[in-house]
């Protein structure tokens, strides 16, 4: 039998389907009441590009106070406000967020074969949730703005600053309601909905990669709600739990406020991974390279992720001990993202590659992870991380990894799943275009920070010494660059809503259970419930499968 | 919770299913089974977030009372047993009266139901009374952490007609520090009890519609689970902030 | 780790003079850049590999040349591989920074002690000999350098990066750093944690002199009186003379030479005294009993400035017997408001 893999179909013949789940009901009520997880992740889809676009002017006047040395933009408690916004905007209501409550929420009950996810209501209270988080984080912002920076050092954030730390630290504690819930719902779904014959190692790697970030969120979460309630208590009534003149203890704050916060961080990026295996295989036309070490990898990330938080406070003076086995673990977390990496770079092999962008987005991601991935194990290694941490190198590390990382794998898997969500394609020359500016913009943003990273430019300064200037204007055009590759996605796909090609079915010939049935899709999602018995990414099935449909047709 | 929209949720007439037709169930599951499993799961899963959430505060506990050991004791000492080994009872009661309420679902019994919801609902607001006394002596012995926290009790408890050994100051004033956590934990407590509580008057209300009295019991179920779940917390607090070394 | 001194000198001239690369002006930053260079290495040499494995599989293997893909399921060995190799490389890199760490925050015993205090947004640099200073830090050359800091307010971070040390300063408790100064020169002190509206204003210079320079600077800018001298006044004029005499039926513990003895407290562990153990001996004092005394020593939190504390400690550290604490006796005695000019740090 010739295994000829079908080629991209002819979508000329392709037709929007009659009945979707997008005009099944009519009216924003019908949308704000919904129950649907493919609805309520249009919800989050719009709310959370309203606040990356926030935290994005946040972060452009930034670059633009650092064009020069001195302060001269802004004062600087505006400027601590502005860095202070973005951390808080872009981490928790974009980064936590945006491939669970989006991609995930869409896509995770389609790709195990369920008709939705387990609760749909508590799905659409994780929204409304995050929707009073935002607001919340709004008004703290009106009412004059917060300037602890995202990680609310104490005794900082509770005894020295007169903004609105409380009304941001409740903001964050329901927004992490709304994680909390998300994480529940996908956990539950993937244990007790999945589609007969979908058994475990049948699932594609994304649902995987975001099983383990659910765990990372439904076990971390609630640590951080706590902390914050601490924080607040000790903001109003004056408890003394983080006190020093109290008795407290400010290092506790950090073990406490670090012990999600790192997880965080996996939670954020986790789920990208799981969108650049879909996005290689599907664009490679072969099964991902060593499928279950891949699927283990995610959970060893989720697991060890647990026990790595004290290297943020390696100089802060914990015992020696401590920061010996936490540099460790360190290390050992490492290994399974470069595990990942040369998993997808053998997918490749003797593959059928084509380059649509989310090909080209995922190959920014492997190649911006890498260089994010190993500097955090120059922050991991003890001595490294003493001239390291606190400084510029930190900063340019996290946008490797969150930028460079989870921003291009979230607009890959945008731009892959498009045609499924809204049953039309973007335009392809464009969307190149904004892919290639947005890694050229993003490398000449961050690279210089390595380097005034290394030549100690503290993090968080207003003013910095005139020797850094030029590093500082590369960063600052970088940033330009970089926001116009972000700015053009916003733009052409709201126009392919309404002039955008007609997808079809499976517009990528992709294997995933979500592109078998049309698109966009059905309310139920499938008309009956389909019975798995084939494997993750097999493209020979699927070749099969249509050339039988082609037979028969 | 997953079925308010039971009612007025309306199947396909061309769907069938192989299982038996009962109004709580949600299309999106297979069978009732199914819908039932993951909502228990989503449950323990949820009272999991619940114990990292005390955790935190469980982990602070365990830092301070082995720095500041005397003041643990000396403070803790301040609390009164007959009230705590009360409310103790209170709760065991309710958590009893709880599992009654489950059974009663599980037997159809529309009114005795009812009657053990109210009653895990009375012996809820016992507790939160009894609580109201204790923070209300604690506010008048301005043993409330903050600005008029007053150590002067435990730096001379003889001048208050206490036999208990007066703490050196600088050991008094890190009684502040486990007032905060008594009032950290056990308000974080009765913040669950009151939301409880809530919960509670809405599942007498639809127990008195008799939405559980046709063998739908997966509400009450959970509930239960979330409410023993609160009583365990207690049973938790009880002795780590009420029986420090005490002697008789 | 023995570098080719040619081939380094180069290596940083180069790297200097081009403005992207710190200055190498203490004894641990050699020490530092070789761990960066090695890190930096096994990167480009992972991103080397990792974009010739993607490139080189895109180019050969795209549809127009290979239409068909053939399935492969995976290999172990291939695996394996790349799970034992980064692992072996991150356990070197592991082991290398922990070493390195050691080195950085273990202070070699002939070191001379600096006090540091921060707070909002200025460091204050106090010499054993009664040196203050804002914002700066004189240090000589070629002599180990040991800093004990502590925050007034809320974390601080003092950060050196010529001379590639840093370390929090936080409040509550003394944290160490040490270096070694290499060329003389000014290099940039920074506050790396933020602290609120000035942080970026919390900046200074450490100047680096020759031996002689800097005995010249000390000569010159000293305040007249060093800090165990300040700290004998406060010990007078706060009263702990009247218990710590040092005589043998007195009711506090004898302070001579107590300083880096082992001391055996009443709850029966064993300390190391330390500037650490005696700051924390003043503010709580019944946590640290001395075996034998009962707790009656009243806490002095809130009453001492750290400043004062300092001088404390440094009084304490001085103290080889107890003639000068017999001295302030009788001073006190003589006298009983002494010193008209009584230390203004003891707040009211």
């Amino acid at each position: 039998m010739s295994t000829t893999i079908v080629r991209l179909p002819d979508q000329a013949t392709a037709q929007m389907p009659k009945r979707s789940y997008l005009n099944n009901e009519h009216g924003l009520l019908s949308w704000l009441l919904t129950g649907d997880h493919k609805r309520i992740a249009i919800l989050y889809l719009i709310s959370i590009s309203f606040f990356f676009l926030l935290g994005g002017i946040f972060a452009g006047l930034i670059r633009l106070e650092l064009l020069t040395p001195q302060p001269d933009l802004m004062a600087s408690d505006t400027y601590n406000k502005m860095f202070t916004m973005h951390g808080v905007v872009m981490i928790f209501l974009f980064l936590v967020p945006s491939v669970p409550a989006t991609l995930g929420n869409f896509l995770i009950p389609i790709m195990i074969g369920a008709k939705d996810l387990a609760f749909p209501k508590i799905n659409l209270l994780s929204w409304y949730l995050y929707m009073v988080g935002g607001v919340l984080t709004l008004a703290a912002l009106v009412l004059g703005g917060v300037d602890t920076g995202w990680t609310f050092t104490t005794p900082l954030s509770t005894h020295y600053l007169n903004t609105n730390v409380v009304t941001a630290a409740t903001a964050i504690f329901i927004a992490g309601f709304a994680s909390i819930f998300t994480g529940l719902n996908f956990i539950v779904t993937i244990h007790r909905m999945r589609a007969p014959g979908m058994t475990w190692f049948r699932m594609p790697l994304f649902v995987w990669a975001n099983y383990a970030a659910s765990i990372l969120m439904v076990l971390g979460t609630p640590v951080l709600a706590i902390t914050l309630v601490l924080v607040a208590l000790e903001r109003t009534i004056g408890i003394g739990v983080f006190d020093p003149t109290k008795g407290g203890d400010p290092l506790l704050f950090q073990h406490l406020f670090w012990f999600y916060s790192h997880p965080a961080v996996y939670i954020m990026i986790l789920p990208g991974m799981g969108v650049i295996s879909e996005v290689i295989s599907t664009f490679s036309r072969k099964r991902v390279f060593g499928y279950t070490a891949v699927a283990f990898s995610s959970v060893a990330i989720a697991l060890f992720g647990f026990f790595v938080w004290a290297h943020h406070m390696f100089i802060m003076g914990v015992s020696n001990y401590s920061a010996l086995v936490f540099s460790l673990l360190t290390m050992l977390v490492a290994v399974p993202s470069a595990i990942k990496v040369f998993n997808w770079s053998f997918t490749l092999q003797k593959g059928s590659i084509t380059f649509e962008t989310p090909m080209l987005y995922a190959f920014a991601f492997i190649g911006l992870f890498t260089i994010g991935g190993m500097t955090g194990v120059f922050l991991g290694s003890l001595g490294m991380d003493i001239h390291l941490t606190e400084t510029y190198f930190i900063v340019a590390h996290f946008h490797f990894v969150m930028v460079g990382g989870m921003l291009m794998a979230f607009l890959a898997g945008i731009h892959f799943w498009w045609p499924k969500m809204t049953g039309r394609m973007y335009p392809e020359s464009f969307s190149k275009l904004s892919a290639v500016t947005s890694f050229i913009g993003f490398n000449l943003t961050f690279m210089p920070q390595f380097v005034l990273g290394y030549l100690g430019m503290p993090r968080r300064y207003h003013a910095y010494p005139a020797e850094y200037q030029v590093l500082n204007v590369l960063s600052t055009a970088g940033a330009t660059v970089l926001g116009i590759g972000f700015l053009l996605p916003l733009l052409y796909l709201g126009w392919s809503l309404k002039y955008g090609k007609i997808a079809g079915n499976n517009p990528w010939q992709a294997t995933g259970l979500e592109w078998q049935i049309q698109s966009p899709p059905l309310t139920e999602n499938f008309t009956e419930i389909p019975v798995i018995d084939y494997e993750a990414y097999d493209y020979e099935w699927l070749a099969h499968k249509t050339e039988q449909e082609v037979t028969v047709g | 919770m997953d079925n308010a929209l039971a009612a007025n949720h309306t199947h396909e007439a061309g769907e069938t299913h192989e299982h038996v037709f009962v109004p709580q169930h949600r299309h999106h599951f297979e069978t009732e089974q199914q819908q039932r499993e993951a909502g228990t799961f989503g449950m323990w899963l949820f009272l999991l977030t619940e114990i990292m959430f005390f955790g935190g505060m469980f982990f602070a506990y365990l830092l301070y009372r082995n720095w500041y050991n005397p003041a643990f004791v000396a403070a803790s000492n301040q609390l009164s047993i007959p009230l705590g080994a009360f409310n103790t009872a209170v709760l065991i009661g309710s958590g009893f009266f709880m599992a009654l309420a489950v059974w009663a679902a599980e037997v159809r019994k529309k009114s005795l139901l009812v009657l053990f919801l109210a009653i895990t609902t009375l012996l809820g607001f016992t507790f939160l009374g009894v609580k109201y006394v204790e923070y209300h002596e604690k506010w008048e012995k301005h043993h409330i952490p903050g600005e008029h926290f007053d150590v002067s009790e435990f730096v001379n408890p003889k001048a208050f007609g206490l036999k208990e050994t007066p703490l050196a100051p600088d050991m008094a004033a890190k009684t502040q520090v486990f007032f905060s956590l008594y009032f950290a934990m056990t308000g974080m407590h009765a913040l669950h009890m009151i939301i409880g509580i809530v919960l509670l008057f809405w599942l007498m209300y639809r127990s008195q519609r008799g939405d559980f009295s046709s063998g739908y019991v997966a509400p009450i179920e959970n509930f239960g689970l979330y409410w023993h779940f609160v009583d365990i917390v207690w049973i938790f607090l009880f002795p780590l902030l009420y029986l420090i070394n005490r002697h008789p | 780790m023995h570098i080719s001194p040619v081939l380094w000198q180069f290596l940083v001239k180069w790297l200097n003079s081009s403005a992207l690369f710190p200055r190498e002006a203490s004894t641990i930053a050699p020490y530092t850049d070789a761990l960066y260079f090695f890190l930096l290495l096994i990167t480009v040499v992972g991103l080397v590999l990792v974009g010739a494995l993607v490139f080189g599989f895109a180019l050969r293997y795209r549809a127009e040349r290979h239409p068909v893909a053939e399935q492969i399921e995976g290999s172990t060995l291939l695996e394996a591989t790349w799970t034992i190799i980064p692992l072996a490389l991150f356990l070197v890199t592991f082991v290398w920074g922990a070493l390195l760490y050691f080195r950085i925050y273990t202070p070699p015993a002939n070191a001379m002690n600096i006090y540091v205090v921060g707070k909002q947004w200025m460091w204050k640099a106090e010499h054993p000999g009664g040196q203050h200073e804002i914002n700066a830090l004189h240090v000589p050359v070629g002599r180990p350098v040991q800093l004990t800091m502590i925050s007034q307010d809320v974390f601080h971070s003092f950060s050196i990066p010529d001379f590639r040390v840093k370390r929090e300063v936080i409040p509550g408790r003394y944290s160490t750093v040490w270096f070694q100064a290499t060329e003389p020169g000014t290099y940039h002190i920074f506050c790396t944690q933020y602290c609120g509206t000035q942080h970026s204003g919390m900046i200074g210079e450490v100047t680096a002199m020759t031996p002689e320079d800097y005995k010249k600077w000390t000569e010159q800018s000293t305040s007249g009186m060093s800090l165990a001298q300040n700290g004998e006044r406060l010990f007078a004029s706060m009263g702990c003379n009247s218990c710590h005499s040092g005589n043998a039926a007195s009711r506090g513990p004898n302070l001579a030479g107590v300083y880096g003895s082992k001391l055996q407290l009443a709850n029966g562990s064993q300390v190391l005294v330390n500037d650490a153990y005696l700051r924390d001996a003043i503010l709580n004092p019944s946590q640290h009993v001395t075996a034998g005394y009962s707790p009656i020593m009243p806490t002095y939190q809130g009453q001492i400035s750290e400043d004062g504390l300092i001088d404390l400690v440094e009084y304490i550290k001085s103290l080889d017997s107890n003639y000068r604490v017999q001295q302030t006796l009788t001073t006190s005695d003589s006298s009983n408001q002494a010193a008209p000019n009584t230390p203004g740090m003891v707040k009211p």
